[in-house]
Parts: C-alpha cells; sequence; structure tokens
C-alpha cells in the first residue's frame, strides 16, 4: 500500500493499495471542483472530485485494507476510530454543503477506485438530479426536547446512602420522592407541551419531517431525558429564524430545555437507497 | 439556544446557530453518528459493508447513542427504578397531588425491595405498618399525615 502523496485531482486512483471512499454527490462544476482542492478526507487524505454523468462526487483515497470490509468492520467497533471517520465524513459533507447542493452519502461508501465511483455516478444520474432538485435550497435543522426532572426538583436527590438509619430518614426519603413525583410528572407533560409546540411551530415552515430515536445512552451527553428527537426540512432562508424561534419556545420553563441543532445538510431527508443499478454496468 | 436556557440545563451550550459550514468540529458526536450511519444517499458500494453490516453496526450504536434498554444494562436507568416515576407509582401520579399517600408509599416500598434495597425497604416498611396504625385509628393527627403526605414544600428543604 502506497503512502505517497496523492494523484493530481481528478485522476483515477489507480494505486492498487487504495480504494475511493465517497462523502457527498452533488452537481459536476466549479464549485465542488474548488471545495476538493482545499478539502481533506478520513485521515487527512486529499479529497478529490471524480465526475459523470454530470454529477461530480468528493472522494477522497482510503487504505484498501483498513477499508476492507473487515478492516471496515474493525473500525467501526473501535468508538474513537468511528468518531474520526465520522467527524471527517461529516465535516466534508458540511462543507460542500455551506457552498452547494449536495446528497450525503452513508457512512463508509467506498467504491474500489474512481473509475467505478464514475460509473456509479453514470449509473445514478436521474435519481441524484431528482433528489438534489427536491433538496436544493433546503437545510435540515435537528430539533430535540428534553426533560429534566431532577433540574426542576423542588428537593435535591440524595444518594440512598444517605439514609442510614430512624424514621426521620426514611420519611425524609418519602418526602423527596413524593415531591419528585410531582415534579417529574410535571416536567414530563411540560416536556410533552413543548414538543407539540416546536412539531407546530417547524411545521408552518418545514417541507418534510424525519423522527430520529431519542438519545440515550453514554453518548447522549446532555443532561436530563431526550423525549423527542426530529428534524426538519426548512427552506434555507427561513433557517435562521426556525432557529432562534424554536430555540426560544422553552423560555421560563423550567425542568424541560429545546435544543435545535444545524443547519445540517439534509441527511435526514436524503434517505434513498440506491439499489442494484449502481453497478452502472461495471463489473463487480 | 437562549441565555435562559443555557442557564437552565448544565450541558454544553451550543451558542447561537453557527453558520454553515461550521458544524464540523463542533457538533454532537451521536448528532453526527445518527446522520451518517443512519442517514444519507445509501448506495451498493463496492464494499458492501455498507448494505449488510452497517445495519448491524447501526443497531449496536444504537447500543451507544439510542436505546434505553442498552441504558438500563448501563444503569442509566434512573427514570425506571425511580419509584416517582416507575409504573408502579402511574395510579398516585395520574391522580394527582391530592394522591393517598399509601399509594405512593407502596410504589416505593415496591421500588425498594425489586432493587434489593433492603435498608430502605424495611425503613418503608416500619413506616407503612404506622401510618396503616394511625389511619386506622381514624383521625389522622396531622404531624404524622403531613409528613407522608405529598404536600408543604417547605418541609422539603
Amino acid at each position: 500500500m502506497s503512502t505517497a502523496p496523492e494523484t493530481p485531482a481528478g485522476a483515477p486512483g489507480a494505486d492498487a493499495g487504495e480504494m475511493s471512499y465517497v462523502y457527498a454527490v452533488g452537481r459536476e462544476g466549479p464549485a465542488l471542483d474548488g471545495l476538493a482542492a482545499r478539502l481533506a478526507g478520513v485521515d487527512g487524505r486529499p479529497l478529490r472530485p471524480v465526475a459523470g454523468g454530470g454529477l461530480c462526487a468528493l472522494v477522497s483515497p482510503v487504505p484498501a485494507d483498513a477499508f476492507s470490509e473487515r478492516g471496515l468492520a474493525a473500525q467501526m467497533e473501535d468508538l474513537d476510530r468511528l468518531e474520526a471517520v465520522a467527524r471527517a465524513h461529516h465535516a466534508v459533507v458540511d462543507a460542500a454543503f455551506a457552498e452547494t447542493s449536495v446528497l450525503p452519502m452513508r457512512l463508509a461508501t467506498v467504491y474500489l477506485d474512481d473509475a467505478r465511483v464514475a460509473a456509479m455516478l453514470v449509473g445514478q444520474r436521474d435519481q441524484f438530479q431528482e433528489l438534489l432538485g427536491r433538496l436544493e435550497g433546503h437545510v435540515e435543522l435537528g430539533v430535540k426536547v428534553y426533560a429534566d426532572p431532577r433540574a426542576a426538583a423542588t428537593a435535591p436527590a440524595e444518594p440512598a446512602a444517605a439514609t442510614s438509619s430512624g424514621a426521620g430518614a426514611g420519611r425524609a426519603y418519602l418526602r423527596r420522592r413524593q415531591a419528585q413525583q410531582r415534579d417529574s410528572q410535571d416536567v414530563y407533560q411540560a416536556a410533552s407541551d413543548l414538543a407539540a409546540r416546536a412539531a407546530h411551530l417547524a411545521e408552518g415552515v418545514a417541507s418534510s419531517r424525519a423522527v430520529h430515536r431519542p438519545q440515550q445512552g453514554q453518548l447522549a451527553a446532555r443532561a436530563g431525558v431526550n423525549v423527542t428527537n426530529e428534524a426538519y426540512l426548512v427552506p434555507r432562508d427561513h433557517a435562521a429564524r426556525l432557529h432562534r424561534e424554536l430555540a426560544a419556545l422553552a423560555d421560563g420553563a423550567p425542568g424541560v430545555a429545546i435544543e435545535v441543532t444545524g443547519p445540517w445538510a439534509p441527511y435526514s431527508f436524503a434517505t434513498a437507497v440506491v439499489a442494484e443499478g449502481a453497478d452502472g454496468g461495471g463489473p463487480r | 439556544m437562549s441565555d435562559s436556557l443555557a442557564g437552565r440545563l448544565p450541558a454544553s451550550p451550543r451558542g447561537a446557530a453557527p453558520g454553515y459550514g461550521q458544524q464540523g468540529g463542533s457538533a454532537n458526536l451521536a448528532d453526527i453518528l445518527e446522520r451518517v450511519l443512519d442517514k444519507g444517499i445509501v448506495i451498493a458500494g463496492d464494499i458492501q459493508i455498507n448494505l449488510l453490516d452497517i445495519e448491524l453496526l447501526t443497531i449496536k450504536l444504537r447500543l451507544l447513542v439510542a436505546s434505553v434498554d442498552k441504558a438500563k444494562e448501563m444503569g442509566i436507568d434512573w427514570w425506571e427504578h425511580d419509584p416517582s416515576l416507575s409504573s408502579r407509582a402511574r395510579p398516585a401520579q395520574q391522580a394527582g397531588a391530592g394522591a393517598p399517600p399509601d399509594a405512593a408509599i407502596g410504589s416505593a416500598q415496591g421500588a425498594g425491595a425489586g432493587s434489593g434495597d433492603e435498608a430502605l425497604a424495611e425503613e418503608n416498611e416500619r413506616l407503612r405498618a404506622e401510618l396503616a396504625r394511625l389511619r386506622s385509628a381514624a383521625a389522622l393527627p396531622g404531624s404524622a399525615a403531613a409528613e407522608a403526605a405529598p404536600a408543604a414544600p417547605e418541609e422539603e428543604r
């Protein structure tokens, strides 16, 4: 496998030790050519534009061993490595999206070489053009609503170990639980109301809506319980205003929060599964 | 995100809406992963992991990002075992603030025993018995009732 500096932009990735990782697809033209010239992909490898069918894919070389099926599986099992690849992928998509309409590819979309990428573009031309047209001028906003009963609790929760002995400790525990119960009931109701108001507000502007799973687990770094996690496809011109209005919805409400993220490239609305024709007529 | 919100929840503040192209370094990993792994165009690339294994991976990833079940396994389950949030406490919750104190006590006891917190369960058992005695004595003396009832927020301080 070669670690030599990469081939010039537009040249096929002919190196047998490398494959072609596709980040995003847009319309062929100076915008993507210019982006490719100054962006880096996974592991800092230079991007290159690969054209086909009037479309252009942003591609970087990746080591064939690390991005083979086995290599990828191993990489993806390693959260640190997964994070590095995911952030590099997203950084390219995000930078490209800032300048022109692109379709983000699923993570780890890898072809044997640039010729295979070009063949894929030709084969998928109609579908990609249609999607690009539909998503043109739109951005994605993420909207998450949180309930945090603990933040709203009238009594701070104490470790159970603190209830050492005696009836007083037990009563104190029960009083705390009672208060927490009342508070959390209110907070979840408030979060539900907040989510409904957010959806109502967003749907007045958005042209499409996607529902993600609420985030929980060790990566859900935020305090509280994520009760809704949605994405809206919004005309670019309205995104900043909607972002502001959504973020302000939770003002003054204790124990609930709304987090608005984006603008994102329209990941959640570029979800077409491109089927067998992806071979573009070429041999496997 | 508004200032007041940022002050209320101790989460990493995201600040004002970022401009286009500025999310690459700052976006939350969970937000990125749910998009790059779950969304975006799926093409049958030459490396087939993105057809089959990514599906498996996504499931695995949900163990980190989005799985209630896994969260429980990992012990991030306070809402489950918390008697004030458990299903056993639901009737009391639905009854509102005027819920009879014994319903909530029962739920607390049940959850305490279920989570193996025996000392707490005993404690609750004693209180329950005491409360039952008091209630059966017909006239609820103010002190005992007030201590067990969900009223009087100033007592929480």
